[in-house]
């Protein structure tokens, strides 16, 4: 019988198999992934399970789908697919037939093009490469991180904690800026000064010298950065070779609709970061969201959305999620609700409370509506912020419809 | 049904609020309301049926994975 194979058993994989078997569906679940392991939560990778050497059951996640309605199927990839014939085939030369499919195959850590010690140089995605980090850090004092992103950034405050010495090295002006914005960016980085982080901003690193294993990273500009560790943290790219060949837009992703379905078919579809789709709510411009909370969030929609079609062939409403992160960095909580990366004025980008070197509300705005808002600190503020933006939302749809 | 929330892996995210308001709420310093009333564990009372969707929304919802519903 051709049940629903979800592909991918991280959170987003596992949210759509647990809400597809609270749906009620009863044709059978396959939730397929090609880690070891069972399902686990990554933000602690980077945070607490780093800084409290937390084992693997700290991290596990757990299922809220009754015993034995989702085989799991662990150790295996997806090889490909054949949307059409709905079949699935998997890397250990099994075949799975099935008559709704989850993509939820998320990203895998990109690596840099450029010379480089053949130890020594890690990446940060899965349990196995914090095992391989802690293992590595045993031995080193000094860690270069190259990429000034959110995990970057998560990293530099956690091994900072931990005692060892610490540079950022990035092109941009000041860390995490696509996200944040220029001040807010530059606010952050003054926390991580303050706290013994170096930075390399503004050049792009060309070498990791070294025998066996790193000495140094060699910039463009002819600066170096002392470290027998680098951790590359340099963005992501989407695992989406498997559904080559049948005529889908994987040009950054899986292209999708606002109902999150991809081929056209709304038996077919996406969860998580690999996922871009257009959340009504803001515009119709399909995007990735690399949110902890959206691969919950997908991940809980398509199960559902996907059990009432096959039982009862009714479509969902859209998909128009409040997207919220959040990231820990020293004793800061950056909490963020909308999307703030969508200004890029800095004019639109305003402090509405606070101060940029305490704690500080920053509202992103998009032709006079909030679109984002971040919180560092403000902790009894969160509900407020996250409504105004919703409400601001709301206003502009009503005003254009 | 109870829901158990364990306050040592709460790190006060209050993404519970936004799904089961009518259960979990923070307090004035933004902390889980339970703190004021639990250490290490806290245990609701007998919840009603009609709150499980939500709760098990808050479950899945919560960063640190700290909520657990029981029965």
């Amino acid at each position: 019988m051709a049940g629903v194979v979800v592909v991918g058993a991280s959170l987003g994989g596992l949210r759509a198999a647990d809400a597809l078997a609270r749906s009620g569906y009863s044709g059978g679940i396959t939730l397929v992934g090609d880690e070891p392991h069972q399902p686990y939560n990554r933000p602690p990778l980077s945070k607490e399970a780093l800084l409290e050497a937390q084992d693997f059951d700290a991290i596990r996640l757990r299922s809220s789908a009754k015993p034995g309605t989702v085989s799991l199927v662990t150790g295996v990839r997806a090889a490909s697919v054949d949307l059409g014939r709905g079949l699935l085939f998997l890397s250990d030369g099994r075949e799975l037939a099935f008559e709704g499919l989850v993509a939820a195959t998320g990203l895998r850590p990109r690596a840099l093009g450029i010379p480089k010690p053949s130890a020594g140089v890690v990446v940060l995605r899965t349990y196995e490469d914090l095992v391989r980090l802690r293992s590595e850090l045993a031995t080193v004092k000094d860690v270069a991180i190259i990429g000034a992103g959110f995990i970057g950034c998560e990293l530099a405050a956690s091994l900072t904690q931990l005692g060892y010495r610490v540079s950022v090295i990035a092109p941009e002006n000041v860390p995490m800026l696509r996200p944040l914005g220029e001040e807010l960016g530059a606010a952050l980085m003054r926390h991580h000064l303050r706290a013994g982080v170096a930075f390399g901003l503004e050049r792009l690193p060309v070498a990791i010298e070294g025998c066996e294993r790193p000495e140094r990273v060699v910039c463009n500009d002819g600066s170096s950065f002392e470290a027998q560790l680098v951790i590359e943290a340099v963005g992501s790219a989407a695992n989406t070779e498997w559904l080559e060949g049948n005529g889908l837009d994987l040009s950054d992703g899986i292209l999708c609709d606002e109902r999150l379905s991809f081929g056209g078919d709304g038996r077919f579809l996406a969860v998580g970061d690999v996922a871009r789709f257009p959340n009504l709510a803001f515009d119709a411009v399909p995007r990735r969201v690399e949110h902890w909370g959206i691969a919950v969030d997908t991940g809980r929609y398509a199960g559902k959305a996907l059990g009432r079609l096959l039982s009862s062939g009714e479509v969902s409403p859209a998909f128009t999620p409040m997207p919220a992160f959040w990231s820990d960095q020293f004793e800061l909580r950056i909490q963020s609700f909308g999307i703030p990366g969508l200004v890029t004025d800095a004019s639109e980008i305003r402090v509405l409370e606070g101060d940029l070197d305490g704690e500080v509300v920053v509202g992103y705005h998009r032709d006079g509506t909030l679109v984002g808002v971040v919180l560092v600190g403000f902790a009894q503020s969160h509900m407020k912020y996250r409504a105004a933006v919703a409400e601001s939302l709301e206003a502009a749809a009503g005003a254009s419809s | 049904m109870k829901v158990i929330v364990d306050l040592n892996k709460c790190n006060d995210h209050g993404q519970c609020v936004y799904s089961a308001p009518e259960v979990f709420s923070l307090n004035g310093r933004g902390e889980l309301s339970f703190r004021d009333e639990a250490r290490d564990i806290y245990v609701s009372d007998q919840l009603d049926e009609s709150l499980r969707d939500a709760l098990e929304e808050a479950a899945d919802i919560c960063p640190m994975q700290a909520i657990e519903i029981e029965g």
